[in-house]
């Protein structure tokens, strides 16, 4: 592969001979130099490609363990007389089996279970999963570079990202059980270490753990804002970029900002649990002890954690809509609709992120003359998102849509960004949310339009760019029963509990039949619960599909399966490490050439013809 | 490491290293991690109960120290790029010292504090001073560990200057200048909120 002359067979690739730009990387061998064995290889290698799988398969993984957990509180809310005897095996002492043989979890672990549920889904899963995944696989093969801007600190990304897997792993098995305050971590249950079991050990692992991963995030950010910036091929100008890379750059950037200020955070919380200064704690009193601590304020550790907090969803859910915008345009065969549009808004999004964390706070005591300013920028946020909703809908207006895996998946997140997102608009009023704060319809709004929908995005970037990652094809039946099953499903989950909500039904409680007012929802959770396990147990089928067909898969024979325009379809079938065996291509127009002058779709690295405009670009 | 150097350089036209922009961004990190912390520190003080005090006159012969630090390493470049390596090496060895000086002052400061009733957990006014200058140690010592190679490479390595080592240079350089500002900053900073 380290051949600087290479023969050009097909069309692409005498194009990249012909107008593409001669690096001489290849007579370097510095791609081969460092790939030489297994381990450099597989293990610590610095290819953006072999990283990208990395991130996602320890995603998945992640996504498989908070997913389970999810299922063991939603059968102790759907059926909290049965007797979870059965999970004891597992889940050992934290469930009790009465002489009766009714097994009960106890209630210390639900809270252990829910807080975790969080932490791993928005941290491990949609974080680094997510953009950790794409954002490695398709940056340098979008944007036309070799590799990121620094090869060797895009594997510490992930091996930081590792780290803090493993030492959340750990604090699962802990005697005192995992950190249990919930995935915010306020002060003072994540501040003193007797408040609860979960507080001691378990959440000094857990913010050693988000320590490592905030390095993580911040080391993969910076490399992805800089091969963006610095890296782009000759001819890819900023507007020429796919909307992939867009979302992935503002991604990157709202992390770089975002992420230092949770840790600001955690390092006064840090002082605050070990060393007794009083940054979040004031007058407090544990079993009868007054503790010395005074003067301190829980609310700052709000709005250094909201601070993050509110661009992270964006952070989820940017790179999600860039997937789902590429993903449209190349299925539906038409040209995204209101590319600049879509640029705007995505920065818009970027830029309001980071005026609205108080949103959060509106019943925290947060003066009601300042909530007014967030409520404005918040709901001025339906704004961009309704633009891109728009672009989604009149991009697949009177397409020729291929409905594949991928494309149904895309068109599901513009469904699940809907129905989310009018929630938000409820939500984001201070005087509603006195009634919806901390219910159920705060956990139907995020689970539908960051959760759901980030998932989503996932799946139809995964559907899409598996051939790219492995060279082989998943199974297209399996990826439709898939999505049928997770769409009704997840409605079906998410959309009683807009119900419960407005009823006033309280987020994180134990179980509900004990409360005379919630009684007549016994029914709903049941049904909740059980659709919940059906579309956990569909999950398993794009996890057999994923590990079948990385071996077993149809081959790829076509370089571009799916008649994209975009660069990373014109590298080989099996890609080494530097991307393009001879020179880099050169980029000649913008990305979403479909159904141009009556062919079909035409690659970038194609000249523009005498006369022919790229709409100004 | 060096291989991957020229992995991003091979592939440049552009006008800024991409290493030198990473590095603007990594201090676009810090200095939101910092500017989280003084926010905090004025949302705190304006909640009360705040221990008003005058912060120990060594913290401005640390901030001598590490200004004086920032000119001896430009001076050290500046010197590298004109070849004269005597001075080069020289005012390499004075800016590693009057880093390290930096650090000792730093922890001379924290003592003051105690010695004049400003101990750790006394208030939060005092607290921050503690929490924000230790970060910004921790983030000085971490200069000094890149000084340390910058320093071997001056003494162990033929002086030449080639273009891997003048970028290696002025990342050393900004960094250095970075965290000095940042310093004075926070040094302002504390003197015009108490």
């Amino acid at each position: 592969m380290a051949n600087a002359h290479v023969h050009p067979e097909t069309q692409e690739e005498r194009l990249i001979e012909e107008h593409g730009y001669d690096d001489h990387f290849h007579e370097h061998h510095h791609g081969d130099k460092f790939q030489s064995n297994f381990l450099t290889t597989y293990i610590f290698s610095q290819d953006h490609k072999i990283i990208a799988r990395q991130f996602l398969i320890t995603g998945m993984i992640w996504a498989i363990i908070g997913g389970l957990m999810s299922l063991v509180f939603r059968l102790q809310l759907g059926f909290p007389d049965e007797s979870l005897a059965w999970l004891k095996p597992v889940l050992g002492k934290w469930i009790t089996v009465s002489e009766a043989g009714v097994g009960t979890l106890s209630q210390e672990f639900y809270y252990a279970l829910v807080t975790m549920h969080g932490t791993i889904i928005v941290f491990f899963v949609l974080t680094a999963g997510l953009s950790g995944t794409f954002s490695n696989l398709l940056i340098p093969l979008q944007v036309g570079a070799r590799d990121m801007a620094s090869p060797f600190l895009n594997m510490l990304s992930y091996w930081f990202f590792f780290l803090a897997s493993v030492v959340m792993f750990a604090s699962l098995f802990l005697s005192t059980g995992p950190f249990a305050g919930g995935w915010t971590a306020y002060p003072p249950l994540s501040a003193l270490p007797q408040a609860s079991d979960g507080s001691g050990t378990g959440m000094t692992l857990w913010i050693i753990s988000l320590v490592f991963f905030v390095v993580s995030v911040l080391l993969g950010g910076i490399n992805y804002i800089t091969t963006v910036l610095n890296l782009r091929t000759k001819g890819m100008s900023m507007w020429r970029m796919p909307l992939t890379i867009w979302a992935f750059f503002v991604t990157a950037i709202l992390g770089l900002l975002s992420f230092p200020v949770l840790a600001s955070g955690f390092f006064l919380l840090m002082f605050d649990r070990g060393l007794g200064t009083s940054f979040y704690l004031s007058e407090i009193f544990i079993g009868g002890q007054a503790l010395d601590h005074v003067g301190g304020s829980p609310i700052l550790y709000q709005h250094l954690f909201w601070f993050l907090g509110h661009p992270e969803v964006y952070i989820i859910i940017l790179p999600a809509m860039g997937i789902v915008s590429e993903v449209l345009s190349v299925h539906a065969r038409k040209a995204i609709f209101g590319y600049k549009a879509m640029v705007y808004s995505i920065l818009a999004i970027g830029f309001l992120s980071f005026i609205v964390w108080a949103h959060h706070m509106f019943m925290s005591g947060v003066n009601p003359f300042i909530s007014n300013f967030f409520v404005i920028f918040t709901l001025i946020i339906a704004v961009p998102s309704a633009v891109k909703v728009f672009n989604w809908i009149t991009t697949l207006y009177k397409g020729n849509i291929r409905f594949t895996a991928a494309s149904l998946f895309a068109i599901g997140f513009v469904s699940m960004f809907i129905s989310g997102g009018l929630t938000g608009i409820f939500l984001g009023n201070s005087a509603i949310d006195i009634q919806m704060h901390d219910t159920y319809f705060v956990v139907a709004h995020f689970h539908i339009v960051m959760g759901v929908a980030a998932f989503f995005g996932m799946f139809a970037g995964v559907y899409h760019w598996f051939p790219k990652m492995f060279g082989r094809f998943m199974n297209e039946t399996l990826g439709k029963i898939h999505f049928w099953i997770t769409m009704v499903g997840a409605y079906a989950i998410f959309w009683p509990m807009h119900y419960l909500g407005m009823a006033g039904v309280p987020r994180r409680y134990y179980r509900f039949d004990t409360f005379e007012t919630f009684r007549h929802f016994a029914e709903m959770n049941k049904f909740i619960t059980v659709a919940a396990v059906i579309v956990f147990a569909a999950q398993l089928l794009l996890v057999i599909n994923f590990f079948y067909s990385i071996w077993k898969g149809k081959k790829m024979t076509n370089p571009n399966p799916w008649g994209a325009s975009t660069l990373e379809w014109t590298t080989p079938i099996n890609v080494g490490h530097g991307n393009w065996t001879g020179k880099i291509p050169a980029v000649q127009r913008w990305p979403y050439d479909y159904g141009k002058d009556g062919r079909e779709f035409i690659p970038q690295i194609e000249p523009l013809k005498d006369g022919e405009s790229d709409g100004g670009h | 490491m060096t291989s991957n150097a020229s992995v991003a350089k091979t592939n440049t036209r552009n006008k800024i290293h991409p290493h030198k922009f990473a590095l603007w961004a990594a201090c676009a990190g810090i200095v939101m991690m910092f500017a989280s912390l003084t926010s905090a520190y004025l949302v705190r003080q304006a909640a009360g109960n705040w221990l008003e005090f005058r912060l120990p006159e060594i913290f401005f012969a640390s901030t001598a120290a590490i200004v004086a630090s920032s000119l001896t390493l430009h001076g050290s470049y500046l010197a590298f790029m004109r070849g004269n390596a005597g001075l080069y090496r020289g005012l390499m060895v004075a800016t590693v010292i009057l880093g390290l000086t930096f650090l000792v002052l730093q922890y001379e400061g924290w003592q003051a504090l105690v010695d004049i009733g400003v101990p750790l957990k006394t208030n939060p006014s005092g607290d921050f001073i503690y929490v924000i200058s230790g970060l910004h140690a921790a983030h000085v010592l971490g200069g000094i560990g890149v000084l340390t190679v910058a320093l071997l490479h001056a003494f162990m390595l033929e002086y030449k200057v080639t273009a891997n080592r003048k970028v290696r240079f002025e990342l050393t350089l900004t960094y250095w200048h970075f965290v000095d500002a940042l310093w004075v900053y926070l040094l302002v900073f504390f003197i015009l909120s108490a």
